[in-house]
């Protein structure tokens, strides 16, 4: 048996043993897990299935052990994804601290901020927010404005920061602030970690089109950070800031993002519970003439994700291709929900109450949520000027 | 399924780029289009191409093939894609080698294979009656008479059709759909070429009471023809994706070339994102092409949804290569001295051949169980 074999099994035995059978079934967006001192929980099996996995370092699985994380290598994380999609478990943590923070520290970060936050972020103690955008910062994010200044042993911040997810939720944000207004935007910027709990931090939530409130606008009041907070050099933030969209912009979802895909309602499905069927066809041709247009994007979509994978492991250097994941990821994402909504009719309609399915419901916040995919980490609009620039080389 | 090219693929792919490059540039397609070329492509250059093994790619060893697979064939395609060579690979290394290897006996794959891989055979798949794909609706018969059958029926866009030695017909026996080998120059064949807007083959073909003997029957019927023409499709993917491929380069460059405004047009965001698009498009278009191939190669089960889905990505692709194309280009788009319009005028002829894309998302729907 070869260790990849034995590991699979093992993983199998332990998964089957450890991930309660609540934790295997679809999860709600009100039952994902985030973490942090404000953190609350629906169901107790959230918190234990946490911890059992923050245990092993599976949040973060191929972190190194020294940090907390599960010291795995990639094939050994596939195998983990793969049997975790098997018994359909859901993901025991998500959030930024994961999915961005964390893999940043690991190549910016000082011995001491690894040792203070990484651990925290795979045991899901901390929740961390993300402090980019400002009003009058958006696509432009290098123009921005909120100020931090160096006195002494302390930064002393001053601004206001917009979408910061959860902000309100949140321990802690890593923030773009200026340091430097008199030089070229991008080379005054840096990159600090403050403390949600400092003095003149205020967070603010904004209420969406969806009706939620997970993002927030967040000021700075004289803000006093210590130095030690600064991730890399002064000034040079920037770079670490492109760095982390990055991670951003794979739109992995971290460990356990399959269970979405394992219970996912898929739009044929749809069209045919709502349209009717004719010898198993959607009865509706005009319908299923759209949802064949979007499966089929969708379906290829899915093949170059594996392609590109295929040519990583191949040691292709890491080609064109991945520029392009994200803006066809989420154009794809609205279009599902798109379809869904043109299948259901006026059952998509509903906002709350009698009248409606919990999924009908559920499915309407999540195209209205839907929207923003291709606003958030980079406009598509951004994304296209990215492809036409680093791929195509067209002129500025 | 792989999704990345065998070593021994990738050589194939290498070679016929240059080939194409060097033997056969799009100039090559205007020489036979303005000299009304009888053949309306070169048979020397077909002998060569028999000669670097591609005819063979999809005969079996014993037959004088080599079996390498439909992988090994669509890169050929795809390289001939990018300068819009006019060459039998469809209609003889794809579909004649393939009809016969699969449907055919020993007798017929000795009599008609070894020819075949020599270069020295040409076929021809008799199929479409009406304007629209419809390989289910055949109208034209095989009687049963003594010593074989009597064919009747009238065929078009037969690909090839006037220079194939040997037609494939399709025609409704008392069985069903069956296929039969005909010779080019039976009594009661008639040929016609049409000239199309690509420049490429295509024929009339009336049959009247033409005999064949029994022996001019394949196996396999509705089934060979449905295998046969994914692997077509899947081929002619490739081929368009190749097309797609150069037409998209060229109009990059083009933007980076052409200036207006006092700068190059590829600084305008209008034109930047349409680019990019096109990029995107290509690299999904290429995805699905690749597992197709691989899918037919390896027999696996969802080799015909991925035909159906390889083949419409490519319609939509090059359908848009053609045209941004054209577009971008402007004026100079519009004139037959530039090559970017034959792109455009391949797109269309290709997207109608074995399935276009409302043909292929029916397909692909019904394949998937919707």
């Amino acid at each position: 048996m070869t260790d990849l074999t034995l590991f699979r099994r093992e993983t199998r035995v332990w998964l089957e043993a450890n991930c309660p059978p609540v934790m295997r079934t679809r999860m709600p967006e009100e039952e994902q897990v985030a973490g942090g001192k404000r953190a609350s929980y629906v169901r107790p099996e959230q918190k234990i299935w946490l911890d059992r996995m923050a245990e092993k370092g599976w949040t973060a699985p191929t972190w190194p052990k020294q940090y907390g994380g599960g010291g795995l290598s990639p094939d050994e994380a596939i195998v983990l994804e793969e049997e975790m999609q098997d018994l359909g478990c859901r993901a025991p943590l998500r959030g930024m601290g994961l999915s961005m923070l964390g893999p940043t520290l690991l190549e910016y970060g000082t011995e001491e901020q690894r040792r203070t936050h990484i651990p925290k972020i795979v045991s899901g103690e901390i929740r961390w927010c993300q402090g980019y955008s400002e009003p009058g910062a958006g696509s432009d994010l290098a123009s921005l404005s909120t100020r931090a200044v160096l006195q002494g042993e302390h930064f002393l911040v001053n601004g206001h920061k917009i979408w910061t997810s959860n902000a309100h939720l949140s321990d802690w944000i890593f923030c773009l602030v200026r340091t430097d207004p008199t030089v070229k935007k991008h080379d005054g910027i840096s990159f600090l970690l403050i403390d949600m709990d400092d003095p003149g931090v205020r967070p603010n939530p904004i209420k969406l089109i969806s009706g939620k409130s997970v993002f927030c606008e967040t000021f700075f009041d004289n803000v006093r950070v210590p130095a030690g907070h600064l991730v890399g050099h002064l000034n040079k933030g920037w770079t670490i800031a492109k760095r982390l969209l990055e991670h951003e912009r794979k739109g992995i979802g971290g460990i356990g993002a399959r269970n979405a895909a394992k219970f996912e309602v898929t739009p044929e499905a749809m069209a045919k519970a709502y349209a009717g069927e004719e010898n198993g066809r959607i009865a509706d041709p005009v319908l299923r003439d759209h949802i064949a247009a979007y499966s089929m994007d969708a379906h290829a979509f899915q093949l170059t994700r594996r392609r590109a994978a295929e040519e990583a492991e191949a040691g292709t250097p890491p080609g064109p291709l991945s520029a392009m994941f994200k803006y066809y990821a989420t154009e794809l994402n609205k279009r599902r929900y798109e379809m869904m909504l043109e299948s259901e009719g006026v059952q998509a309609l509903g906002w709350e109450g009698e009248g409606f399915t919990d999924d009908e419901l559920r499915i309407t916040r999540e195209w209205l949520r839907s929207k923003a995919n291709t606003i958030e980490g980079g406009t598509s609009e951004v994304q296209l000027n990215i492809i036409a620039k680093r791929v195509l080389a067209l002129p500025d | 399924m792989p999704m990345i090219l065998s070593s021994e693929a990738q050589m194939v792919r290498d070679t016929a780029l240059d080939f194409f490059r060097e033997r056969s540039p799009v100039l090559a397609l205007r020489k036979l289009r303005d000299s009304n070329d009888p053949d309306g492509f070169s048979r020397a250059l077909w002998r060569e191409m028999a000669e670097l093994g591609w005819t063979g790619f999809l005969v079996p060893e014993d037959h004088g093939g080599s079996d390498f697979g439909v992988t090994g064939l669509a890169q050929v395609m795809e390289a001939a894609g990018r300068t819009l060579a006019a060459t039998p690979l469809l209609s003889t290394a794809l579909l004649g080698a393939s009809l016969i290897a699969l449907g055919g006996n020993e007798d017929q794959k000795a009599e008609h294979l070894p020819p075949l891989v020599a270069g020295e055979r040409l076929f021809a798949l008799a199929l479409e009656e009406g304007p629209r794909h419809a390989p289910a609706k055949i109208a034209a018969t095989a009687t049963v008479e003594a010593g074989g059958y009597r064919l009747n029926g009238s065929k078009r866009f037969v690909l090839d059709g006037h220079i194939a030695d040997v037609l494939i017909v399709v025609a409704q026996s008392p069985n069903g759909i069956a296929l039969f080998l005909v010779p080019g120059d039976a009594p009661g064949v008639t040929r016609t070429r049409t000239t199309m807007v690509d420049s490429r083959n295509a024929a009339l073909v009336r049959l009247e009471n033409v005999h064949v003997g029994k022996e001019a029957l394949l196996r396999g019927g509705p089934d060979l023809l449905e295998t046969v023409l994914d692997r077509a499709r899947v081929a002619l993917a490739a081929e368009m994706l190749g097309s797609a491929s150069e037409a998209f380069e060229r109009t990059v460059q083009y933007l980076k070339d052409r200036k207006q405004f006092g700068v190059q047009i590829g600084t305008f965001q209008a034109l930047k994102h349409r680019a990019a698009q096109m990029f995107c498009e290509i690299e999904v278009t290429r995805s699905a092409t690749i597992a197709a191939c691989s899918a037919l190669d390896e027999g696996g089960n969802e080799a015909a949804a991925l035909a159906a889905l390889a083949k419409g990505k490519a319609n939509d692709t090059l359908f848009l290569c053609g045209n941004e194309g054209v577009q971008m280009h402007g004026g100079i788009g519009m004139t037959d001295e530039h090559e970017i319009g034959f792109f455009m005028k391949r797109a269309r002829a290709a997207q109608a051949t074995f399935g276009d894309s409302t043909f292929c998302k029916d397909r692909y729907a019904h394949l998937m169980g919707y």
